[in-house]
């Protein structure tokens, strides 16, 4: 895997997020995983349990921090408080790089704890890359930046989606978590060919790949993370991997979260686009059978 | 933010009365399937879902009690006063006891009781994922006089409560199983299967509600021990805390001393007592 300075380096392959029903499996069985990624707002307490249970993991594992609250959209500077936490658990975890999402989601103090799309300009590009900037120095290590899926587009957008991304991590100096998923349900609900977005973003600078499951409703598609992968993504995701080389890839799987061995299954099949010469050695594994799409209603 | 109407939609007007539909239409783009304000109610829909579900999965139990829809309604009123200030999810039910002390139009016949029901939760939250610290040793307690101050585990949580509602809450407890993670990702919220609740008659409670061994467990103490714990808590000289505890105490000067003994030897056998926490 080619590892870059956005991944501090790292030759991460396929992994999955750390999840509490998979607990008493991964302590039990202890599978062969290649990481793991954590909510870090799930570690941001004092004590207790999750934490004496991520320590464990850390013995054994490699971790790589997510978040979902640093609001690099957001207007206000980031909160110290916040920070310091947050830089409290990455000494703890040694995570080699930490993302968030490039989005806003806190106004006067109040949070929304929802990942809000943000109008396209280059006010926000300034604003956005300063705060990525601020985080960065403040936390020593590199960051990526997550594109969201949105539901909404506003009138004063100056851009594309893809073209504020790379105005913002050009000026922040930072890495791309690119979510392949986030793409397809975005491209579905705007109407753009989520393949422009894949081929027009700064491949040198993705430090890692998200994949995941998403619904489709009749007038548009929410990004559940309660399904496999569906056929669209992969088709972006081996897009993505032309493009990048061969990049740190995790599958999300948040809600209705089904056994240990369904999930790494479902992950790795990204190993055949990563690695052609991979073959799974899991029972019941079927990498590379398709997953429709459904329509709910 | 205006709360969602009664069929779960976003409202047609603003707080000051104006068209959501023409302020939505000024921001965002419609497209092919979906107009302006639709797009916008998708996420004021998520908002209400997510903070709403955030705060019940902190209260299951007086969700048991209250029911689906007027612990729906009462955690609206209290999200519509106590907006999330934090950048965790954890900390939004945090101040829901206290707000409930000034809102008893929920349960005017069981006001005291779901007030000790929401006691009881949030202490749970705090007693779960609280700091500690490193416990005093024996060897600690041999220099201990009147004016020493002892201090508490962070986690350790105290109680006075007219009800028994440990049994009330250890049963939804049972009946639930907690989901403590947090995604970016959209959720559903889940709902409680309907369950019996033990019954509940008026007869003071004192709890300590701890960690132990990365567990939380509700230990039910004498009026006198609560006093004193809770005297050292508020950073009371030992001498004074003792004095505190034993205040208009019925018991003998021998079972006072018995008690005091007894009192430390659970507290100190727990770990509650503990080096003064780095602030």
């Amino acid at each position: 895997m080619p590892p870059n300075r956005f991944n501090g380096f790292c030759d991460y392959g396929v992994g999955i997020g750390l999840r509490v029903p998979h607990y008493d499996h991964i302590f039990a069985e202890k599978p062969v995983v290649d990481w793991f990624e954590i909510i870090s707002e799930n570690y941001m307490i004092d004590g207790g349990r999750a934490l004496y249970t991520l320590d464990q993991i850390l013995d054994r594992y490699r971790v790589v921090q997510h978040g979902v609250s640093m609001y690099f959209g957001s207007a206000q500077p980031a909160d110290r408080e916040h920070l310091k936490r947050l830089k409290a658990l990455t000494r703890r975890t040694k995570t080699p790089w930490l993302s968030d999402h490039l989005c806003w989601g806190s106004v006067d103090g109040r949070y929304t704890h929802d990942l809000l799309p943000m109008p396209y300009t280059f006010e926000a590009v300034r604003a956005t890359a300063s705060r990525i900037r601020e985080v960065q120095d403040f936390l020593e290590i590199p960051i990526a930046a997550e594109n969201v899926s949105s539901y909404a587009e506003f009138h004063q957008s100056e851009m594309t989606e893809w073209e504020f991304l790379n105005e913002v991590v050009e000026a922040a100096d930072c890495g791309i978590l690119l979510d392949v998923n986030n793409i397809y349900v975005s491209s579905q609900n705007h109407g753009f060919d989520p393949f422009d977005y894949v081929n027009n973003i700064p491949a040198e600078r993705v430090a890692q790949i998200h994949i995941a499951g998403h619904s489709k409703f009749e007038k548009y598609i929410l990004d559940t993370h309660d399904h496999p992968v569906l056929d669209p993504v992969w088709r972006l995701y081996a897009r993505a991997i032309e493009r990048t080389g061969p990049t740190a890839t995790l599958l999300e799987w948040d809600d209705n979260i089904p056994s240990f061995q369904e999930v790494h299954t479902e992950a790795l099949k990204a190993m055949q686009y990563l690695d052609p010469s991979f073959t799974s050695n899991i029972p019941g594994d079927s990498v590379g059978a398709p997953t429709l799409e459904v329509v709910q209603s | 933010m205006r709360p969602l109407t009664s069929d779960f939609l976003m409202q047609t007007t603003t707080a000051d009365g104006s068209s959501t539909h023409e302020l939505a239409q000024s921001y965002i783009k419609p497209n092919d399937r979906l107009e302006s304000f639709e797009r916008l109610e998708i996420y004021n829909r998520q908002y209400w879902f997510r903070v709403i579900g955030a705060v019940a999965e902190d209260y299951p139990g007086l969700q048991a009690v209250l029911g689906d829809k007027p612990f729906d309604r009462l955690v609206l009123e209290y999200l519509k006063e106590n907006p999330s200030t934090s950048f965790t999810l954890r900390n939004l039910g945090s101040k829901l006891p206290q707000w409930l002390e000034g809102h008893p139009e929920f349960a005017p016949n069981r006001h005291d009781l779901i007030l000790d029901v929401a006691r009881l939760e949030w202490a749970y939250v705090e007693a779960f994922d609280g700091g500690s610290v490193p416990a005093l040793l024996g060897s600690d307690f041999s220099s201990l006089g009147a004016e020493s101050l002892l201090f508490l585990q962070p986690h350790l949580q105290l109680l006075s409560l007219k009800y028994p509602v440990d049994e009330l809450v250890l049963a939804v407890h049972r009946e639930t199983s907690p989901s403590d993670m947090m995604s970016n990702a959209v959720s559903e919220r889940k709902q409680l299967h309907k369950m019996r609740l033990p019954k509940m008659r008026r007869s003071s409670v004192y709890l300590a509600v701890h960690r132990y061994e990365n567990s939380v467990y509700y230990r039910r103490i004498d009026r006198e021990a609560f006093r004193l714990f809770a005297a050292l808590q508020r950073g009371t000289p030992l001498g004074l805390a003792l004095e505190e505890a034993f205040l208009e105490s019925v018991l003998s000067a021998e079972d006072q001393a018995a008690t005091i003994q007894q009192c430390f030897a659970h507290a100190s056998e727990l770990g509650w007592f503990c080096k003064q926490r780095d602030e």
